[in-house]
């Protein structure tokens, strides 16, 4: 009954027209509903690492669903089945999309081969979070590297992803680098694909 | 110098910093998912997401205040009108409207026309108890409370559970009386 001036109801969700996803909420919004996330997760740990884990699950699963949608509004239900395309693919589209730019940096690691970073200096999560110094090395970025985890398991990339403050020299704030260790069979069919 | 005049829901929006609503439904998304499988009864994730709100809620309403220029609102239809033409513009980026005024202007509804919670949602057969946007809910309550309200704030209709619209029913309990720990002419 389109134009009866009612929102039709308990339709199949796939019979919607999918958003654009031009929508948008305000910052302090999310930042609310973010920091909610950390302090129930904070709850429910008893360790740094654990909390971290917590959160790059809950990350996992926005991931996983990006990849999903990115692929079919805007790629025509394809998906990057090579290296550079996926980490250009996280880089550019699907943060462009998130946090509304690409992502400052995307390097190769100089030491393994198989390690790969992106960094943000003002990375959208980090944004209103001071660390208390008794929790070390926290960082809430570990929510963004199972984002990024969760897109390239998805596309049939496993890799370890983890998030780590890295000091910039002129800068008040460190920047935060999410590190990407791809897993090996990810590279030897890389190789293979030469 | 008089008071500077309360700024519309629209302006607010457009002037602050602003996100994708898509990473702001999945985020909330992540979250429900994460408290199902945490706490197992249905119940108990309304419970908690209503928490979660309520805890946003206090800490949200200064926020509210410092943008809004609202100053003191002269009764409860005034403050249920800020909360849907300003509260959830200015936050969410929807317009809400208020109806179904009990005879005493103690109780109302806010009608979202929009809601970016639930985009992508659809409740599973296990989950047919879950109140989704119970955060929602949370939040007001929180909100309100702040500003000496105590409130019950309810869903009454919700489009996850087949109804044709999302309908929150704010009641107002008692109006907590003000206190001054200071002097006025110190």
């Amino acid at each position: 009954m389109i134009g009866a001036g009612k929102i039709k109801q308990y339709s199949n969700i796939l019979e919607k027209p999918l958003s654009k996803g031009k929508q948008e909420v305000s910052l302090s919004a999310f930042a609310f509903l973010f920091s909610e996330l950390v302090q129930y997760n904070q709850t429910q740990v008893d360790n740094i690492s654990e909390l971290e884990r917590r959160l790059e699950d809950a990350g996992y699963a926005v991931g996983a669903r990006v990849l999903e949608l990115l692929c079919h509004r805007d790629k025509g239900n394809r998906r990057e089945t090579r290296l550079l395309g996926i980490l250009s693919f996280v880089h550019s589209t699907v943060w462009k999309v998130l946090f509304g730019k690409v992502a400052d940096s995307l390097e190769k690691g100089t030491e393994h081969e198989d390690e790969y970073m992106i960094s943000e200096k003002d990375l959208l999560v980090n944004k209103f979070i001071s660390v208390p110094k008794d929790m070390g090395t926290f960082n809430c970025g570990a929510f963004v590297a199972g984002i990024v985890r969760g897109v390239l398991d998805g596309a049939g990339f496993p890799a370890v992803v983890t998030a780590h403050f890295v000091p910039m020299e002129g800068l008040q704030r460190p920047r935060t680098t999410i590190l990407i260790k791809f897993a090996e069979e990810v590279l030897q069919r890389e190789a293979r694909l030469g | 110098m008089a008071p500077a005049a309360p700024r519309s829901g629209e302006a607010i929006f457009s002037s602050v910093d602003r996100v994708n609503a898509e990473l702001f439904t999945l985020t909330y998304g992540a979250i429900v998912r994460q408290l199902l499988n945490d706490l197992e009864e249905v119940e108990e994730v309304n419970k908690q997401l209503d928490q979660m709100g309520y805890n946003i809620g206090i800490r949200l309403i200064d926020e509210f205040l410092a943008k809004s220029n609202v100053s003191r609102c002269v009764d409860f239809k005034e403050t249920a009108d800020m909360i849907a033409k300003v509260g959830f513009k200015m936050f969410l980026g929807v317009t809400a409207s208020v109806t179904k005024w009990d005879a005493d202007g103690s109780c109302c509804s806010i009608v979202l026309e929009e809601n970016p919670l639930v985009d992508f949602v659809e409740l599973p057969d296990t989950c047919q108890g879950l109140y989704y946007c119970n955060i929602l809910s949370g939040v007001i309550r929180g909100a309100l409370e702040m500003v000496a309200m105590k409130t019950e704030v309810t869903w009454i209709r919700d489009m996850l559970r087949g109804d044709d619209a999302y309908e929150l029913q704010v009641k107002l309990l008692s109006q907590l009386p003000e206190e001054y720990p200071y002097k006025d002419d110190e």
